[in-house]
C-alpha cells in the first residue's frame, strides 16, 4: 500500500517526475537568475533535456526527439551563436542595476504563481493518468503524427510552411546590410 | 506513468511560466528576455501533452474521439514549435541589426519610438 501526503500517493513514478521537475526548475530559476547569458542559455540547454524526457514519460514520444532536434540542437545553437558573436557573455557588458522595479516584478510573479496555483492545484492533483490500451499507447509515434499531420491537419502545415518561408525572407532582409 | 496525478506536470508547467514572466519583466539583456519568452512557450507545451495525455479518461467508451483529442495537443504543440523557430530567426536579426546601429544592446536604453 502506498502512502499518501495530502491525498496524493507517493508512487516511485512520481519521486522520478520529482527529481526531473525539480532539476528542471532550478534550471528555469537559473536562466532568469544567471547574469552571465551563456550561463543562463545552458541552463535553458538543460532545461529543454529534461522537458524531453518529460514528454516522452507523456507517451509523446516524437515530440520528445523534435523537442531534443529543434530546440536544443537548432534554437539554443543560434541563440549561443549571437551571444559569443556580440560578445554578451562578459558579464561586466549588461551590469542589472539595483532597480524597486526588480523587486516588484518579483512580487507580481509570486502572485501569479499563487493566484493561479491555488485555484488549478488542489482540484487537479486528484486527477491520475488513465492506463492506456496498447493501441493507444502508440499516439505518440512518428506514423501517427505523420498521418494525421497530412490528413486533418494539413491546411495550417501549410500555412506554417508559408510562415518558415517569410520567417526565412525576413531574416535575410533584415541581417543584409545592403540589398 | 500511471502514477503522477495531472496536477504535478501542470504545476511544473505553471512555475516555468511564472519563471518566464518575471524574467522578461526583470532582466536588461534583450537575448535573456528571448531565452525566457522560449521558457513561456515551452511550459505551454508542456500544458498541451500533458491535457493530451490526461483529457482521455473524459469518454473511455469512445475510441476516435479519444484518438482526436490526443492528436489536437500534439498538433499544436508541432505548431508552436515551428512559430518559435521563425520567431527566433527573426528575432535575433532584430537584436544583431540594433547592436548594428547602437552598439549596445541595452533594452532600457532603446526608446526610440518614444518619440
Amino acid at each position: 500500500m502506498n502512502q499518501t501526503v495530502g491525498g496524493v500517493a507517493i508512487t516511485p513514478e512520481l519521486l522520478i517526475f520529482g527529481g526531473v521537475a525539480g532539476a528542471a526548475a532550478l534550471c528555469a530559476i537559473g536562466v532568469v537568475a544567471f547574469n552571465n547569458a551563456i550561463r543562463s542559455a545552458l541552463c535553458l540547454v538543460v532545461n529543454f533535456f529534461l522537458l524531453a524526457f518529460l514528454y516522452f514519460t507523456l507517451n509523446a514520444e516524437m515530440l520528445g526527439i523534435t523537442q531534443v532536434v529543434v530546440y536544443t540542437g537548432a534554437i539554443m545553437v543560434l541563440f549561443l551563436f549571437v551571444i559569443m558573436l556580440l560578445n554578451l557573455g562578459a558579464p561586466n557588458l549588461l551590469v542589472e542595476k539595483k532597480d524597486p522595479k526588480k523587486y516588484l516584478g518579483i512580487l507580481l510573479g509570486c502572485g501569479m504563481f499563487v493566484l493561479l496555483g491555488s485555484q488549478l492545484l488542489p482540484e487537479l492533483l486528484k486527477i491520475n493518468a488513465p492506463t492506456l490500451s496498447p493501441e493507444l499507447a502508440r499516439f505518440g509515434g512518428p506514423e501517427a503524427i505523420g498521418r494525421s499531420l497530412f490528413t486533418a491537419y494539413v491546411y495550417p502545415f501549410e500555412a506554417v510552411s508559408v510562415l518558415l518561408l517569410i520567417g526565412i525572407v525576413g531574416s535575410i532582409l533584415l541581417a543584409k546590410r545592403r540589398i | 506513468m500511471n502514477g503522477v496525478p495531472l496536477g504535478a506536470y501542470i504545476g511544473l508547467s505553471l512555475f516555468m511560466f511564472t519563471t518566464g514572466v518575471v524574467g522578461v519583466i526583470i532582466r536588461r539583456n534583450p537575448i535573456v528576455i528571448f531565452m525566457c519568452i522560449e521558457l513561456m512557450l515551452n511550459s505551454v507545451n508542456l500544458t498541451f501533452l500533458t491535457f493530451a495525455r490526461y483529457q482521455m479518461a473524459s469518454k473511455p467508451d469512445d475510441r476516435i474521439a479519444m484518438q482526436n483529442s490526443m492528436m489536437a495537443g500534439q498538433m499544436m504543440v508541432i505548431f508552436v514549435m515551428a512559430v518559435a523557430a521563425a520567431e527566433v530567426a527573426v528575432g535575433l536579426g532584430i537584436i544583431m541589426a540594433i547592436y548594428r546601429l547602437r552598439d549596445s544592446v541595452d533594452i532600457d536604453e532603446l526608446n526610440l519610438l518614444r518619440g
